[in-house]
Parts: structure tokens; C-alpha cells; sequence
């Protein structure tokens, strides 16, 4: 390594004044709006903690944060779960079928969240979305529901189309690594008789480790940013069943002029977020510890 | 691989595989029906239409919408990815003291949800009266990118072999010099797979335009598919074809650059 002394600093620059002007100089920001009481337009007025204290007993952010580790379900475990089954299948075909396969289940990745939402209500849309039409035309006209408009039907139809945006992302990030594990480890477990599953288990799974927290990383961040998603599909209703923290940051910062309240939940997402993160990785860490010293 | 294994691994595959299709090919299927009725569900797979496209692009202005959208892109696209280019090369080619902190300052804003400074930065637009421009959004889209795209051209350049820059530097070329001649060139693959993720991010991007923007003629291609759901959303086969006008843009892109992409999305683990 070679220190260039104040050269490479010059190419920063620019990046770092972009980084300052659009992301930390608004974040202290907000975090010193979480203090007031400020409407957006008035004076503005110190308030201490109290819009912190303010929010464990305010059952809209009691709700919202119930629904977002109910979207982390459908962010983060499903999508790993079905994520890891299809690369596991994926990388034992041929490689043409398996880069059309891989480009075909990584495109719900690429389309806009919000044209997803709008395409996603048409298919659950109550008398002519596609959804009710297939279940009538196969004769199961009973399970033809009202997806979106049921109080307790909402957020789990919400979070299946989470599921179906993330879990391509994940795919394609495990079938990488298991292309990049050892051919030798799959071959000395077929020469102890595993199947299949003894293959998953020992050399699969072990194998995706750094892949694995990779995915539960990104999946963790994207479970807290829903909010073309939500606002799109939803709006949060029925009632507040399907509300999520994002959402109600953008309905009392922009709607109803409740800056100081609106910055005290987006702090607080965005602590318990760099805290989840950090946790994950700390015992990604201890663990590649222990099991090194073993 | 015995029979009911391989039968396992198809099952699963066309589950998979049908799970992510079938919603894409169901709205396209019905933003081309021909006999468009109002509820519009799909009702022949043959007699097929452009006819709804050509009405939704009247009906919803997208003709507008996508022009906004192209300008934006054409704006921030080209700068966010040369300020990362710079800006990684910086920290991943020259290095200097303290380039790790620095780094790991764009890493920590990768993490935060954007969406937290956005109510604030709002208010400083509006200070300049700035809001509802294109300089807002682009500007902001600019700083909102950088953070992946200065995590990716970093890890990029810190790959480049040492002895190529050190061999450009002895001939006694500047580090703009070594950068254009010997570092770009070098690292072009991972220029060009940040390019197209910044355009999909861009392109698709919804709530920061949705508060800096307010006047019709300004709305991007996402806001204005999300206004005009409000209005008609009754008209299935018209919000399908809106569906397919919008998404067209990157699936097309993605569909000549699918490595790309992808390997951006992997970061970089995708060598095949």
C-alpha cells in the first residue's frame, strides 16, 4: 500500500460535498428536528425527548413496527428460504438453461416498485383481477377474496409481493457462491453416499456463509424500504393494517405537518436498522471466532 | 442425481420460476387485450392489441412523463457514476491516509434508510426555491447514488494490479494521466455494470421525487403512473398497458445487459 499524500483526497471531494449536502447534513438535520415540535412552517420549538417518549405509546407506531417485522418475515426469511432452494436447484442443471432461468427469476428485481404495486393491485383487484379470475375459472370461487380490502388479509398479500421482489436478488447471490465453492467438496460428499440433502447440509450451507450474510444484510435494509411499495398497493389500509414506519414518516412529515414526530420515527428506524446490521455482523464475526479456534 | 431428485429439482424450479413469470406475463397479456371491456380481465391469448398502449400514452401523458424521466437520467447518471469513478479511484487506486474512514463513511450511508434526511432537505430546497426543478432532483439523486457507487469503484481499483499504476507513475504520467490511460480502461466492466444500476435506480426511483415534485409537467414516469392509478384504477387494461410503458425502459436495458446487472446486484460474484 502506498500513501499518496493529499493527491487522492482531491478525487474525493467532489463525492464527499454531494454525500454532505444531500445525506449527513439532512440526517443531523433530522435528527435535530426530532427535538422540536416544528409544523414545517412556524417557529421552531425545543421539545426535548418527548416525541421519542411520544411514540411507545402511540398505537399508529406500535402497529407500524408490528407490521415491519411482519415485512422482515416476508423481506428476509422467505425470501432466503426460497432463495437458497431455487440456486440450490438452479446450479445443478445446464449452465444455458440456468442463465435463462437466472435472468427470467431476477426480473422482478428490475421493475420499478412502483409499477410492481400498480401491477400487483390489478392482479388482486376483487371481481376482475387476475388472481379471483384464475381461482373462478378453476372452480375454487370460495378462496376468491377481497386480497387487499381484508383487514387481516392485507399484509400478508403485501408481503408476497416483498417476497417476490427480493427473493431473485437472493437467488442470484447464492447460485454466485455456490458456483464458486470447491467442485472437490461436492465430489468427496458423493463418494461418502450423501443425497442431496447431505450435500445441502455439508457443503452447501457451509459454503454460503459469507453469501448468506450478504443476503440477510440487503434483505434487512429493504424490509425498512417499502415505501413506493406500500404507499402504491395499500396507502396502508385497510384501517392501518398494512402502515409501516416509512409510510407514516412521509404522511406527518409531508401530510399533516408533524415534521418533529415524522423525524423522531425516522431516526429511531434508522438506529434500530444501523443496530440490527451491526448485530448481525458482530455475530457473523463471533462465529467465524469460535469456529476458528475450534 | 436419482429420478425423484431430479423430479424434486424440476418441481421446485417451475414453482420458482411461475412465482416471478406469471404476474409479468398475466399484465402484459392484459394491457394487449384486444376486446378491452372496462374490468378487462384476460379473455383471448391470440387476438392480440397495441391498441391500450397507444390509449394509455394519450390518456396519461406518459409521453411527458418519460421525457422527465429521460432528462433526469441523462443528467444524473453520466455525473453520479464519474464523481464514483473519481471518488473510488481516490480511495481504492491512490489511497491516502484515512481513505478507509472515508470509505467506510459512504458504507455507513448505504446503510441508513435515505428516506431520513429527505423531510429536512426538502425544507433546504425550499429555501433556495428550488423545489419542484429538475436541479433538485437531479441533484439529489446524484448524492443519493454515490454511496453504492463509491463502495463499488473502490473495491474495483483497489484490484487493479498494483505494478500497471506504479508502471504509469515511473514513466512520469500525472494520476489524471494514469486514471484515463491505465485505471479506466482497466475497470471498464465495473464502469459500465454501475452505469446501468444507476440508471435503474434512478429511473425507478418514487418518494423523493413524489415530495420535491409538484407541477404535472415535471412529474417522472413513476409519479405519474402512481397519479394516474389514482384516477383510473377501474380501467384494468389501461393501468396494465401504463405497467408496460413504464417498466419498459429498464427491462429493456436489462435485458441487453442481464450480467451486468446481475453482477452488480451480486456484487461482482457473478463470473460466468
Amino acid at each position: 500500500m502506498r500513501l499518496s499524500g493529499l493527491e487522492g483526497v482531491v478525487y474525493v471531494l467532489p463525492a464527499l460535498a454531494f454525500l454532505a449536502l444531500v445525506l449527513l447534513v439532512p440526517l443531523g438535520m433530522t435528527a435535530g428536528l426530532s427535538l422540536t415540535s416544528w409544523d414545517g412552517l412556524g417557529p421552531i420549538k425545543w421539545v426535548g425527548l418527548s416525541n421519542y417518549t411520544a411514540l411507545i405509546s402511540d398505537p399508529i407506531v406500535v402497529t407500524a413496527m408490528g407490521n415491519a417485522v411482519v415485512m422482515t418475515v416476508f423481506t428476509l426469511a422467505i425470501p432466503i428460504v426460497i432463495g437458497l432452494a431455487t440456486a440450490i436447484v438452479l446450479s445443478r442443471i445446464t449452465r444455458r438453461l440456468r442463465t435463462l432461468w437466472r435472468t427470467l427469476l431476477f426480473l422482478p428485481a428490475v421493475i420499478a416498485p412502483v409499477v410492481v404495486a400498480v401491477g400487483w393491485r390489478l392482479v388482486y383487484e376483487p371481481t376482475t383481477g387476475l388472481l379471483n379470475s384464475l381461482l373462478r375459472a378453476l372452480g375454487l370461487s370460495s378462496l376468491a377474496k377481497p386480497w387487499l380490502g381484508d383487514f387481516s388479509l392485507a399484509l400478508p398479500a403485501t408481503g408476497i409481493v416483498a417476497t417476490w421482489m427480493e427473493y431473485g436478488l437472493v437467488m442470484v447471490l447464492f447460485l454466485a457462491g455456490i458456483q464458486r465453492i470447491s467442485p472437490e467438496l461436492f465430489d468427496a460428499a458423493k463418494v461418502d453416499g450423501a443425497g442431496i440433502a447431505g450435500e445441502v447440509r455439508h457443503v452447501t450451507i457451509p459454503g454460503l456463509r459469507y453469501e448468506l450474510l450478504v443476503a440477510i444484510v440487503v434483505t434487512l435494509i429493504d424490509s425498512f424500504r417499502n415505501f413506493a411499495l406500500i404507499f402504491n398497493l395499500t396507502r396502508g389500509g385497510p384501517g392501518n393494517a398494512t402502515v409501516v414506519p416509512v409510510l407514516e414518516v412521509y404522511r406527518r412529515g409531508i401530510l399533516h405537518g408533524r415534521v418533529g414526530s415524522a423525524s423522531a420515527i425516522g431516526i429511531t428506524i434508522s438506529v434500530v436498522l444501523v443496530l440490527l446490521v451491526l448485530g448481525v455482523l458482530w455475530f457473523a464475526r463471533r462465529r467465524d471466532a469460535d469456529e476458528g479456534s475450534a | 442425481m436419482n429420478r425423484g431428485e431430479r423430479l424434486l429439482i424440476y418441481a421446485v424450479l417451475a414453482i420458482a420460476v411461475a412465482f416471478a413469470v406469471a404476474p409479468v406475463v398475466g399484465i402484459i397479456l392484459v394491457a394487449l387485450q384486444a376486446h378491452a371491456s372496462v374490468g378487462g380481465s384476460i379473455t383471448s391469448v391470440t387476438d392480440l392489441t397495441l391498441d391500450n398502449l397507444g390509449r394509455a400514452w394519450t390518456v396519461g401523458a406518459f409521453g411527458s412523463s418519460l421525457g422527465s424521466s429521460a432528462i433526469v437520467a441523462l443528467l444524473a447518471v453520466p455525473a453520479t457514476t464519474a464523481l464514483s469513478v473519481l471518488a473510488g479511484y481516490g480511495i481504492g487506486g491512490l489511497r491516502f491516509r484515512y481513505s478507509g474512514a472515508v470509505l467506510a463513511l459512504f458504507v455507513f450511508a448505504l446503510m441508513i434508510p435515505i428516506e431520513d434526511g429527505l423531510l429536512p432537505l426538502y425544507y433546504i430546497w425550499r429555501a433556495f426555491g428550488l423545489t419542484d426543478s429538475y436541479a433538485a432532483i437531479v441533484v439529489t439523486e446524484i448524492g443519493y447514488q454515490l454511496p453504492f457507487g463509491v463502495f463499488w469503484m473502490a473495491a474495483a481499483f483497489r484490484t487493479l494490479p498494483r505494478e500497471l499504476v506504479d508502471a504509469a507513475r515511473v514513466d512520469g504520467a500525472t494520476s489524471w494521466r494514469t486514471l484515463v490511460s491505465v485505471g479506466a480502461p482497466v475497470v471498464l466492466p465495473a464502469i459500465v455494470t454501475l452505469a446501468a444500476l444507476n440508471f435503474m435506480w434512478i429511473w425507478n426511483d418514487f418518494l423523493m421525487p413524489l415530495i420535491m415534485i409538484s407541477s404535472e409537467a415535471l412529474r417522472t414516469a413513476p409519479l405519474s403512473i402512481s397519479f394516474f392509478q389514482g384516477q383510473y384504477l377501474t380501467d384494468i387494461t389501461l393501468m396494465a398497458a401504463a405497467c408496460v410503458i413504464v417498466a419498459f425502459p429498464v427491462v429493456t436495458a436489462y435485458a441487453f445487459l442481464q450480467r451486468r446487472f446481475i453482477a452488480g446486484a451480486t456484487l461482482g460474484a457473478v463470473k460466468e
